[in-house]
Formats: C-alpha cells, sequence, structure tokens
C-alpha cells in the first residue's frame, strides 16, 4: 500500500507539483524552441519521456557504485551515451520513426531535466521508482509542450495538429483542423511568442495553485465558489 | 612537544595514504565507467551501421526518383557514376560520387551532392540534380539538423520550397539574384528562419557555378 502511494506521490510532482515545464523552468532551450505546433510539442515530449525513463533506469542501479566527487561527470557519461544508443537503433532499425523524431533525440543531449531528476531522484531511489520519475516528469512535460504547442500554432498559424500527417501517415491529413479566413500572427510563432506563452502557462498554473490553497485555509467557505483567489 | 608532533606526523601519513587510495579509487572507477560505456557505443554503432548506411542508401534513390523522372532516363543511376574531388564550391571534405542520367546515351542530367556548411546548426546536406542545359531538374535535402518548426522548411515532407529551385539556372538568374529576398536576391523566405534557406540558395548557387565550370569532364 505505502508502494502505491509513493508511485502516486511520483506521478503528481511529475504532472502538477514539480512540473519540468511550469514549476521547475528545467530545458527551456527546446521547450522553447521545438513548441511551435501541437505535434512537434507532443513528439519532443514523448522522446524526452523515453530518455528519461532509460537514463533513470540506468543510473539507479549502479548508484552505490559511484563516489559522490565524480557522480555528475559519470552521469552525464551515462546519458550522452544512451541517447546516442537509443538515436542509432532508431536510426538503424525503426526508420520511419526516426524521420520523424531523429532531429528531436540530438536536443535531449543538452537537455538539463534528465540531468536534473538522474543527480535528484535516481541517484537516491530504487530502479522502479526512479524509471516511474523520469516518465511522469516526461508526461507532464509533454502536457506542457502539448498546451504551449497548441496555443502558438492556433493563433501563430491558425492550424491545429498540423503535420500530424508526417508522424502517423497520410491518412491523418484531413484531422489537420484550420481556422478559416484567418492569416496567422507570427509573432506567436517566433521565439516571443514562446515565451509569452509559456509566462502564460506558468501564471495560469500558479493560479490554480493559489486558488486551492485558499479554498484549504477556508473550509467554511463554499468549495463551489466562482470568486478567482487573487 | 616531540611526542605530540611524531603524532601529528602518522596521522598526516595516514590521511595522506587514505586521500591517495581514494582519489586512485576514484579514478579507477571513472575509468571503467568511460571503457564500459565506449564499449557500449561502439558495439550499437557497429550493430546499426549495416542497417543506417541501407536506410540512407534507400532513401536517396527515393529522392532521385523525385528529381530525375524514371522515363527521362534509361541507365542505372547508381552504377552511372564519377568520384568528385574535394571542391570547395560543393562543401565537400572527401571525395564524393554524382550521378548520372543518360537516354540512349545522350547525357541527360547530373545529380551533385552539395554540403552547406554555413546552416543555422551543422551541415546541410543537398542533392541537386542539373539537366544537361544547366537548368536545375530538382534540389532536395538528404540530412540537416535545422530547428524543428522553424528552419526546417528546406525539407519537401514540411513545404514546398525547395521547389522554388525548380527550372533555375546561371543564365535565367544572374548570380547577384542568387540570395534570399531579403539580401536583395529573389528567393522567398519565410520570417524566423533566413539563415537556412540563405546556406541553401548560396549551396544551389554554387554547385550551378562547379558545374557550368565542369560540364564535359562530369559527362565523359
Amino acid at each position: 500500500m505505502s508502494q502505491m502511494t509513493q508511485f502516486k506521490e511520483i506521478a503528481h510532482n511529475g504532472l502538477w507539483k514539480q512540473n519540468t515545464g511550469v514549476v521547475q523552468l528545467l530545458g527551456m532551450c527546446p521547450t522553447l524552441a521545438i513548441t511551435t505546433s501541437i505535434v512537434n510539442g507532443i513528439s519532443l515530449g514523448i522522446a524526452t519521456a523515453v530518455v528519461m525513463a532509460a537514463a533513470n533506469g540506468a543510473v539507479s542501479p549502479v548508484r552505490k557504485f559511484v563516489p559522490a566527487e565524480i557522480r555528475v561527470a559519470v552521469f552525464i557519461l551515462i546519458i550522452a551515451a544512451l541517447v546516442t544508443v537509443i538515436d542509432l537503433t532508431i536510426h538503424g532499425f525503426a526508420e520511419p520513426l526516426h524521420k520523424v523524431l531523429g532531429i528531436f533525440i540530438p536536443l535531449i543531449v543538452v537537455n538539463c531535466i534528465v540531468l536534473a531528476r538522474v543527480e535528484s531522484f535516481a541517484a537516491k531511489n530504487a530502479p522502479v521508482p526512479a524509471i516511474w520519475d523520469g516518465f511522469m516528469m516526461g508526461i507532464g512535460l509533454t502536457f506542457v509542450l502539448a498546451i504551449l504547442g497548441g496555443i502558438r500554432e492556433l493563433i501563430g498559424k491558425g492550424t491545429l495538429f498540423s503535420g500530424l500527417d508526417l508522424a502517423f501517415g497520410p491518412s491523418f491529413k484531413h484531422f489537420v483542423i484550420t481556422v478559416p479566413d484567418y492569416n496567422g500572427f507570427l509573432l506567436a510563432v517566433l521565439p516571443p511568442g514562446a515565451f509569452l506563452g509559456l509566462g502564460c502557462l506558468i501564471a495560469a498554473r500558479n493560479w490554480a495553485e493559489v486558488r486551492k490553497t485558499k479554498q484549504a485555509n477556508n473550509p467554511q467557505k463554499p468549495s463551489g465558489s466562482l470568486k478567482p483567489a487573487l | 612537544m616531540q611526542l605530540h608532533s611524531r603524532a601529528y606526523l602518522a596521522i598526516k601519513n595516514n590521511m595522506t595514504e587514505t586521500i591517495l587510495k581514494h582519489a586512485s579509487k576514484t579514478a579507477i572507477t571513472l575509468i571503467v565507467f568511460a571503457f564500459v560505456f565506449t564499449a557500449l557505443l561502439a558495439f550499437v554503432f557497429n550493430l546499426t551501421k549495416a542497417p543506417i548506411d541501407k536506410a540512407e542508401a534507400n532513401a536517396r534513390m527515393a529522392l532521385f526518383g523525385q528529381i530525375v523522372p524514371p522515363n527521362a532516363h534509361d541507365n542505372d543511376l547508381i552504377k552511372d557514376t564519377i568520384n568528385i574531388a574535394p571542391n570547395v564550391l560543393l562543401g565537400n571534405t572527401q571525395a564524393m560520387v554524382a550521378n548520372r542520367a543518360r537516354l540512349n546515351k545522350v547525357p541527360q542530367a547530373i545529380i551533385l551532392e552539395a554540403i552547406a556548411h554555413d546552416g543555422y546548426s551543422g551541415d546541410i546536406k543537398l542533392l541537386i540534380a542539373i539537366n544537361y542545359d544547366g537548368s536545375i531538374a530538382g534540389v532536395r535535402v538528404l540530412t540537416h539538423k535545422e530547428t524543428p518548426g522553424l528552419g526546417d522548411y528546406i525539407d519537401l515532407a514540411k513545404d514546398d520550397w525547395i521547389k522554388l529551385f525548380n527550372g533555375e539556372s546561371l543564365k535565367k538568374t544572374l548570380d547577384a539574384q542568387w540570395k534570399v529576398k531579403k539580401d536583395g536576391g529573389q528567393f522567398d523566405y519565410m520570417a524566423g528562419a533566413t539563415i537556412t534557406p540563405r546556406a541553401v540558395v548560396k549551396a544551389v548557387n554554387h554547385a550551378l557555378q562547379y558545374f557550368e565550370a565542369n560540364k564535359m569532364a562530369l559527362f565523359a
């Protein structure tokens, strides 16, 4: 039972409380650069989740053999080797998948989320919870990337799910939603749009969090109150 | 006093020994990890080399079909090749192979590979098919590492931009016009990513210059 709660807590941390995208603010470079469309966002998010689960899973079993002084060097070695192995394997044995994810995988090597979770979680915990933590952190990031990508794509280009046919085959082309008579607002797709969009997401998450704490502090107040917490 | 310093020395010696021991243990651990993971990388690299080469050859064949229509030649493109020495205009630092298309033994087109080193991130490898008359049959991107969603519109899978080059030639467009519109040339680009198309336009222009200078030798 206590194990169940541990797994639940890890999931809650990854998805909400310690969300890498809007709370820890780690790995901003790929987050801001890639989220020009919802499909790009989700692709990078899933690739990151897989790499993080693998990195945590690789570091956790050897954590007791790594002296504290050289742990960062060893962890970077493991992560870089692992990402390269994943990249080569996908390229060699799953060419169609590599066409879609290939350009995202090298970006993950330089992503500090992976090292951060290895250092703060996998280096202190057993393999199974560590893999789960890496995966949930990646999924939490995927949600942020998807929402940010969706907002930027919709405002910037007036489409949603563009590029879906590249990921899943031409039959998915008609799932692409296009807003009629809308020429797009370029700023949203350019780098400033990424900062503005992410800022709005962080604000929305903080607002929801503040509201929740306020409600918890005033239990007499009806919980259905729609008054925003300020 | 003497006793004290002797004890102190003993402790100090002991400490030096443990520090040394600790340091060598740490160093050995690092070496072991580096060795194991280097071996793993080498193993996976060897294991995947053949499938990756095959996948790239297949991708190249598919691109050949796109830029030189199969009915425009009756020879085997893969076999009719010529070696090209390293050249500044093509950006290659190693000798590479160009494929030639012929119809009834009459030269039709050549497929040159060009590498643009001035993309936004890393090299952009291009396949450029040039007709015998010096016009471009088609250009395709072989590999690139440009930013997804920004610079990757040079890839036909993402955008039709690369088709701008179809039918272009040095006669049709003067050298001074082989630039993106932002630099006063005639080629469109997308706002937010100028460095990528700039590099591609330059590489295609240089490939055409190379072709004009070496035309006779290329089809010999």
